[in-house]
């Protein structure tokens, strides 16, 4: 009898979600010669064939003659991507008894094969490894500059450059690597506060958007260093802790978007999609169940510079997420959740033109013209900025003033306010608000914003209650009227 | 005590007396009322009873004037006496009339007149509202008991007026509202201003005969005017067109009480900067985005400044 079967584990990623596949594979070599992979996979996966092929004649082992079947199962999910080059390839040389079979079974295996044999990075390894130690597994096998990235799964990985390598080490003949940690290097300073001259409103709305996560959205004529104050925000936000650092860098890793040297992301994301992004490149999805840039900035910074002029079908899909902290995705290819949970910064000028809020200009903007630019955003979307920053252009005077704060002070105070309790309102504050909603045009959700506010600015203050004031500085940050109609 | 003794008879017969009457029962009364015992029992529930000559000139002076008062709270009596204002009006008033209530009553309250009124709903509730928020005290006359936290939503508001200022009643404690006695209530409150102001009043309301009590004692009547397809404006309307002086502002009444409205004191010198943006606020008084953010609130809230586009100007 000429006919072997072997198995490789790996895993197929659903979402975030790792899914045990088995990469079996079947050699009879009596019939007709040749190379079949079925059970669902895409057309990346399918060309496996080739890069399997010439990877392992390239690494001097033999490709079996006869008919090799490679079944990936459970068949019925789909499997996508050049992570299974690996699996594939040492299940074709454990049914040609090259490798031994007992040795493959401890490991998990995901990686691609170069045409010369070179084991190359994939997205996803992280998610695969903890798939792998959840299945029991001993070692996932992997290309060596993700090995640092598997580690953090709690799993022992073995990484290794070339194809003859990991053969050599599953025959007993070499010993894996350590995995060195990758070079602590310091990552690119964050941009500092202390380049923004001017804009003390928004300086300040910022540092209590960072302290208590709320939204923000700066309104303005273009050049006054909307984008510029936005992109300071993460480095306002503390970082990650080593669970919230896993979740971040597991959506990244499936992305494949984790540089080899920077494993593990330990500061809040910053994101920030142009504003012709489809809905699918926003929110997740497209063909491939992938995270979209929502879930890329999940515990950090989202910024949609010119929050008008994005899609509107994209503007609303985020309302799921800024509501839940997730998106789901369900697609004919199946169903997946990715974790969203952004801080949302919005740009946008007060009218199209970009005119008004500069006292130089005269805006030329049409009523009709101005609607439309309004109606972009539904009041639904408003209700989630908790503060709003009208930004007219500072006169040129005023930027030649002093040197600004620096980031530095600012994220002390954030870290200590987001370590108090939440405060209580006074009786003093329960009367500001409600005369704010008798005076101004305040409406229920509004004054429901206010008072969110309100705590985090009592947070900064290290107050224990919400009094009055809290309430009154607030009430500042509230959508302006004229703005949105 | 002559007047306690009168007070308490007045209050279990259910008379409205001014002086003693000439029967038996007033002098059976008389006979077996201990006042030193009445007035431990008052003292113990934190009250007090203020007699006719102890009672403050302008309330003395009315043509009927009550044979004392039964104060609750902690001011001393002596605040009754300081130069007051009633503002009076419908009880189901409107969103603007109890607008217009607070804020006056606020302004009147900051810039030190006495805010006289009935406690009742709507525009009465407002003005008291509007004297807290100021942080000044204000004055209660009740048409019942004033153990009796009538109308019984207001049992809060009534602890917060008793904090800072008085709760009165000429009735004694114990006594129910009835609504009989709320005609006899407004002649205290007409009787310790000096002027009155009816913000909201519907073609015969009680706010009216508080105001004619007003007029009939030579005081000052407000009124504010209103639309005049409003019903809830009929009432002041027809006031104005007697002669009652339109009320377009706080600084109508403080001008008659010979006060100088304050010059929008409350921006701090702000309101001179304008028309600015927050920034420039804050880069030319050195105070912080947030003060500044507060102060620009409290102006919007009083009606003083406007943003647009995010440029403050004064209203």
């Amino acid at each position: 009898m000429h006919t072997v079967l072997a198995r490789a584990i790996t895993h197929a990623l659903v979402g975030l979600e790792p899914r045990r596949v088995e990469v079996e594979a079947h050699v009879n070599n009596v019939g007709t010669p040749a190379f079949v992979i079925v059970g669902l996979p895409d057309r990346a996966c399918a060309e496996a064939r080739q890069r399997v092929k010439a990877g392992i004649r390239s690494a001097e082992l033999e490709f079996p003659r006869g008919k090799v079947t490679v079944n990936l199962a459970p068949a019925g999910l789909r499997k996508e991507g050049s992570g299974y080059d690996l699996p594939i390839a040492l299940a074709v040389l454990a049914a040609s008894r090259q490798v031994p079979h007992d040795a493959l079974d401890r490991h998990a295996a995901v990686g691609e094969l170069a045409l010369d044999g070179r084991v190359r990075r994939v997205g996803g390894v992280l998610a695969v490894a903890e798939g792998a130690r959840r299945m029991g597994l001993e070692r996932v096998l992997c290309p060596s500059d993700s090995a640092a990235e598997a580690a953090l799964a709690g799993i022992e990985p073995v990484g290794f450059r070339h194809l003859a390598d990991i053969v050599a080490y599953l025959r007993g003949e070499l010993e894996p690597d350590p995995v060195v940690p990758p070079r602590a290097h310091d990552p690119p300073p964050e941009p500092d506060l202390a380049d923004v001259r001017g804009q003390e409103r928004a300086r300040r709305a910022l540092e209590i958007a960072a302290a208590g996560a709320h939204n923000l959205l700066l309104a303005g004529p273009p050049g006054t260093g909307k984008t510029m104050l936005a992109r300071r925000l993460p480095g306002l936000l503390p970082p990650l802790g080593l669970e919230e650092s896993l979740e971040v860098t597991r959506i990244h890793s499936v992305a494949g978007l984790l540089p080899p040297e920077q494993p593990l992301i330990d500061r809040p994301p910053f994101r920030a999609p142009h504003h012709s992004a489809s809905t699918a490149a926003v929110i997740g999805g497209g063909a491939g169940i992938r995270p979209g840039e929502a879930s890329l900035a999940h515990r950090g910074v989202l910024l949609l510079d010119e929050l008008a002029e994005f899609a509107r079908p994209t503007l609303e899909a985020l309302r799921q997420p800024l509501e839940d902290g997730v998106v789901a995705i369900a697609r004919a290819a199946g169903r997946a959740v990715f974790p969203a949970r952004f801080l949302l910064v919005g740009t946008m000028n007060m009218c199209p033109c970009g005119a008004r809020g500069d006292a130089e200009l005269q805006c030329t903007c049409s009523t009709q013209r101005l609607n439309a630019y309004r109606d972009k955003l539904s009041h639904a979307l408003l209700d989630r900025f908790d503060l709003v920053v009208a930004m007219p252009r500072p006169r040129a005077a005023e930027l030649a003033g002093g040197p600004s704060e620096a980031s530095a002070p600012v994220a002390a105070r954030v870290s200590a306010a987001r370590a108090l309790p939440p405060a209580r309102r006074s009786d003093d504050a329960n009367e500001k608000l409600s005369r704010a909603v008798e005076r101004l045009p305040l409406s229920g959700r509004g004054r429901a914003r206010v008072a969110r506010t309100a705590r985090t600015i009592a947070a900064l203050a290290g107050a224990g209650i919400v009094d009055g004031d809290h309430i009154a500085e607030a009430l500042a940050y509230r959508a302006p009227r004229e703005l949105f109609g | 005590m002559n007047e306690l003794a009168l007070a308490v008879f007045a209050s279990e017969t259910g008379s409205h007396l001014v002086a003693p009457p000439q029967n038996r029962r007033w002098t059976a009364h008389l006979r077996a009322f201990d006042a030193g015992a009445y007035e431990t029992r008052l003292t113990e529930r934190g009250f007090r009873f203020i007699g006719r000559p102890r009672l403050p000139p302008l309330l003395r002076a009315i043509h009927d004037p009550p044979v004392g008062l039964f104060v609750r709270g902690d001011a001393e009596p002596s605040l009754l006496e300081r130069p007051a204002v009633a503002i009076v009006g419908a009880r189901a008033c409107s969103g603007y009339g109890a607008s217009v209530a607070r804020s006056l009553a606020r302004e009147l309250a900051a810039a030190g007149l006495l805010v006289v009124s009935g406690l009742a709903r709507g525009i009465d509730a407002e003005a008291h509202r509007g004297a807290l928020a100021a942080g000044a005290a204000t004055i209660a006359v009740l048409g019942c008991g004033i153990d009796r936290d009538y109308p019984a939503a207001h049992a809060e508001l009534a602890r917060r007026i008793a904090a800072d200022g008085l709760i009165v009643s000429e009735y004694a404690p114990g006594v129910e509202p009835a609504p009989w006695r709320f005609p006899a209530r407004n002649r205290i409150v007409a009787g310790l201003c000096a002027a009155t102001v009816v913000v909201e009043a519907r073609e015969r309301s009680g706010a009216l005969i508080t105001a004619d009590l007003a007029l009939e004692e030579g005081r000052e009547v407000f009124a504010v005017p209103g639309e005049i397809t409003a019903s809830l404006s009929a009432g002041t309307n027809a006031l104005l067109k007697l002669g009652a002086t339109p009320l377009t502002g706080a600084a109508d009444v403080l001008l008659s009480f010979g006060i100088e409205p304050a010059d929008r004191a409350e921006g701090g010198g702000l309101l001179d900067l304008l028309p600015a943006t927050a920034d420039e606020l804050v880069r030319r008084t050195g105070q912080s985005a947030a003060e500044i953010a507060r102060t620009l609130v409290e102006l919007e809230l009083a009606g003083a400044v406007a943003a647009y586009d995010g440029v403050y100007r004064i209203q």
